[in-house]
């Protein structure tokens, strides 16, 4: 076991180097000059050619990227070209509020989508089943921006029960330690902001997790009617075990694997994809920002900051083949 | 077993939050510094009162130090924060005393003295003075990142002064600039945001991180800022001028305009920047919101380019296009945003000729002329848009072709080519144009800066041209060089309104709109007054 994960961390190396690789060449490819977008057209030529020489832009290719992961293997991700901040310092506020968001998506992701399966596979082609299947085809296809907007409208403009948009209203006031307010609140034991970041984060996690829960209820509808149909099921039914036993103790145990898969690379794409999210729920969170940097061709902000998340991704990979065990013992790594 | 896997799903959020601790790396942190050291989301007000103004708006402030971006979102924030030695006056572009009280001109206009305000304290208690003035105008020309410097005062590779050849302190409040060349909108161009006036000993304090913790002598005095979230500053109770009303100032960064919007009915915002032109009916269909519509500071216009052989040279082609466009169609595509053009400045600014009559649509009339210029027949021309809306024209592609179809009408066949902005400054700059979609926005609110940047042969060479039109004519260039250098202001209004009426016949452009952006506020927000240069101060606003 402990091999193994040696084995998957040591592999991160060649994911570091053809994510950098990737991330590099792709931004130089795409038209644009860095420093044109930071001065503006009103930069004289001269100004221009002195950033570009500061920024080493005119250095050939080869010679950035050799300087590049010089810096980040010695720790250094490098500075924002927009705002001279460093890079680490610049996501240090941001991906704490991206973490946040998914997770707690991914939570209610997990909840109602492995209920809503376990129910419809239970009570097969009942109403129930039809309702939710019904609605988890409407949940993979909703646009989220208008998904957003429509929640906005409803529980903030008209009907006054949550906080339109933002992590924390105004005046309330929180301690940051690890600039996940939910934790942070609790940590200092602040529970008046915990109630308003809980509420500031519920449409944002909803609306982010509405197609990762669409996606987890159909799953677990299917992997639990393969698992009910299959003898050892009839025989904890003959053995007399109660109802609910049968379905959480031995079915969904052995239906999980699959959607412990799903659940896997859904919190990888809620990691990328929560723009459209952070842009409607004002959400100052990395997926925007690297959005915006791409825009400003800000390459080492943009560069290093898919470099992390792409570490992130990896070790949530990891996180969920070392989970597997936990439900199929007969699985071995070595 | 079961509880196992409690553990291990317990397990996996603690790591992932973990990772998140990891990277946030320590309290001088993104988020802010309030001055003590403790890190706090929200504010930590130091002023008792709870009168809060909350202004929402689409991207958050690059660096809290002026003089090193151009971006208007910046600019809002520090022109709360510093002072400059002169302020705009609050409805237009004329300058009144800010930091200094007055101030004279020698005769050559190469000698400025600037006699200072007393007893003003920066926000960290220590002195304003001649040499934190002086500190601040030597510290603008030590690199190429002081961007406005360099481009307001023509700081080269060879020359990082520009044109200011020395600046001293000639007694404690006491300032002298000498010029090496005279310069007429000098004034102006020194109440810019850009140059306003931070404590030296907060700049060599914090050095590279400046930027995150600004210090003025402004009407507000910065708090926290939580980068793409908010940033929090509370009012200068000590302020020289008129001390503000509100006692806290937010900026919140709303990225969606309908986000936004929706916002400021739910009352959780009291101002909103870049309102869509279609939400407008509902904000006055709203009882609680009203509309105030920002001044217009920038001009939107097709540049013909008279440098190419051919019918673009020839001035009678020029003012058949002119009359040839229907404007009143165009400014459909603006949204009520828009105002007609007619002069290559907007009316906001001093020095506006209104005298001047538009040429009116009039396509007969425009054909009698191109037949005189012996294109009766028609021809066939490029026309060079960008892709990406402007502040001065939200429909570029919409206004290619409309202006393509109105020109169908006089035989002249347009070909329209797009392309993203970068390139589209690059080709026009270039001169590949017959004729190009352009705008400006005004940097001090001096004619100078739209007159000559955009329409003198000095600024008329291929690579790097502000006058895309190319357009060279001598009697403009010694009158705009003349406005340069003369210092009264009635003088200067005369000889500005006099190019403007050369520019009118000559018609190197066809002038299409100014904009004036409208913001939407809730009503108990009181005498907010948008400044024509993009940014006001909020020590005036009143909040019921």
């Amino acid at each position: 076991m402990i091999n193994y994960i040696i084995r998957r961390l040591l592999l991160l190396i060649p994911v570091f180097i053809g994510v950098s690789l990737l991330a590099f060449s792709l931004l130089r490819l795409i038209p644009g000059d860095p420093a044109k977008s930071m001065l503006g057209n009103k930069a004289t030529a001269a100004q221009l050619q002195s950033l570009r020489l500061e920024l080493g832009l005119d250095d050939p290719l080869p010679v950035q990227y050799k300087d590049y992961m010089e810096d980040v293997f010695q720790g250094d991700l490098g500075y924002s070209i927009k705002s001279h901040d460093s890079v680490l310092e610049e996501i240090s506020t941001r991906l704490p509020a991206t973490l946040e968001l998914s997770v707690v998506a991914l939570i209610f992701a997990i909840v109602i989508g492995v209920l809503a399966g376990i129910i419809s596979a239970v009570k097969r082609n009942s109403w129930f089943d039809h309702v939710s299947m019904t609605g988890a085809l409407f949940g993979v296809s909703m646009p989220i921006f208008w998904l957003g907007l429509m929640m906005i409208w409803l529980f903030s403009v008209t009907l006054h029960w949550l906080p339109p948009s933002g992590r924390l209203s105004v005046g309330v006031h929180l301690q940051l330690i690890t600039n996940i307010y939910l934790l942070d609140s609790l940590l200092t034991g602040n529970w008046q902001a915990f109630k308003d970041s809980f509420e500031h984060i519920l449409m944002p996690a909803l609306a982010l997790g509405t197609i990762p829960m669409a996606v987890i209820a159909r799953m677990t509808r299917s992997s639990m009617l393969e698992v009910l149909n299959q003898d050892f099921i009839r025989t904890a039914h003959a053995k007399g075990l109660a109802k609910y036993l049968i379905i959480f103790q031995h079915a969904l145990k052995n239906a999980f694997l699959p959607i412990l898969t799903v659940i896997g690379s859904q919190f990888g794409f809620l990691l990328g994809g929560a723009v459209l999210t952070e842009t409607i729920f004002s959400w100052p969170g990395v997926g925007r920002y690297v959005y915006q940097s791409i825009l400003s061709r800000d390459y080492p902000v943009v560069q290093s900051t898919i470099l992390i998340i792409a570490v992130l991704f990896v070790l949530i990979n990891l996180i969920t083949d070392i989970l597997y065990k936990y439900f199929d013992p007969r699985i071995r790594y070595d | 077993m079961k509880r196992k896997q409690y553990v291990m799903i317990l397990a996996l959020i603690m790591s992932l939050l973990l990772i998140a601790t990891g990277c946030s790396s320590g309290k001088d942190a993104a988020t802010q510094d309030n001055g003590n050291g403790g890190t706090t989301a929200a504010d930590n007000s130091k002023s008792n009162g709870n009168k809060t103004l909350v202004f929402g708006r689409g991207a958050d402030s690059v660096q809290l130090d002026p003089s090193k971006v151009t971006d208007g979102e910046s600019m809002y924030v520090t022109n709360q924060i510093y002072d400059t030695l002169v302020r705009y006056k609050q409805e237009n572009t004329e300058v009144k005393p800010a930091l200094a009280t007055d101030w004279q001109t020698s005769d050559d206009g190469k000698v400025w003295t600037f006699h200072l305000r007393k007893a003003v304290k920066f926000h960290d208690g220590t002195d304003f003075n001649a040499d934190a003035v002086v500190y601040n105008f030597k510290r603008w020309t030590k690199s190429a990142d002081f961007v406005y410097y360099g481009y307001m005062f023509g700081a080269s590779k060879d020359n990082m002064k520009g044109i200011i050849s020395d600046v001293e302190a000639a007694d404690d409040y006491t300032v002298k600039f000498t010029l090496s060349e005279p310069n007429a909108p000098f004034l102006q161009t020194l109440a810019m945001p850009p140059f306003g006036i931070a404590s030296p000993t907060a700049i060599k304090k914090y050095g590279d991180n400046y930027f995150k913790h600004p210090v003025g002598t402004g009407p507000f005095i910065f708090d926290s800022w939580v980068k793409d979230d908010k940033i929090t500053l509370h009012k200068n109770k000590e302020y020289f001028g008129q001390v503000a009303d509100v006692d806290k100032v937010i900026f919140r960064v709303i990225p969606d305009n309908s986000a936004r919007f929706m916002e400021l009915q739910a009352g959780t915002i009291d101002v909103m920047d870049g309102l869509n032109p279609e939400d407008m009916q509902k904000v006055t269909d709203d009882s609680n919101l009203k509309i105030v519509s920002r001044p217009s500071m920038n001009v939107a216009y097709m540049a013909m380019n008279t440098s190419k052989k051919g019918p673009m040279s020839n001035k009678k082609v020029r003012q058949a296009i002119n009359m040839a466009i229907d404007k009143k169609k165009l400014m459909s595509l603006y949204q009520g945003i828009g105002k007609e053009a007619k002069n290559p400045m907007p009316p906001s600014l001093w020095g506006y000729n209104d005298d001047v009559k538009d040429y009116s649509y009039n396509v007969e009339e425009a054909k009698k002329l191109l037949a005189e210029a012996g294109y009766g027949d028609g021809f066939t021309m490029n026309l060079y848009t960008m892709t990406n809306p402007r502040p001065y024209m939200p429909q570029p592609k919409l206004t290619a072709e409309a202006i393509q179809q109105m020109l169908k009408d006089v035989n002249i066949k347009v070909n329209i080519v797009e392309n993203d902005w970068d390139t589209h400054l690059a080709k026009t700059e270039d001169g590949e144009h017959d004729a190009a979609l352009m705008g400006w926005t005004g940097d001090n609110g001096d004619p100078d800066n739209f007159l000559y940047v955009l329409l003198d042969k000095d600024n008329a060479k291929k690579g790097s041209a502000g006058n895309i039109a190319f357009y060279k004519n001598d009697q403009v260039h010694d009158l705009l060089k003349k406005g340069q250098i003369t210092m009264d202001q009635n003088d200067r209004t005369e000889i500005y309104k006099q190019v403007q009426e050369i520019v009118h016949n000559d018609a190197p452009w066809v002038p299409i709109a100014y904009t004036t952006p409208p913001m939407a506020v809730n009503k108990k927000v009181m005498d907010y007054v948008p400044h024509p240069t993009g940014s006001e101060p909020f020590n005036y606003i009143k909040l019921k």
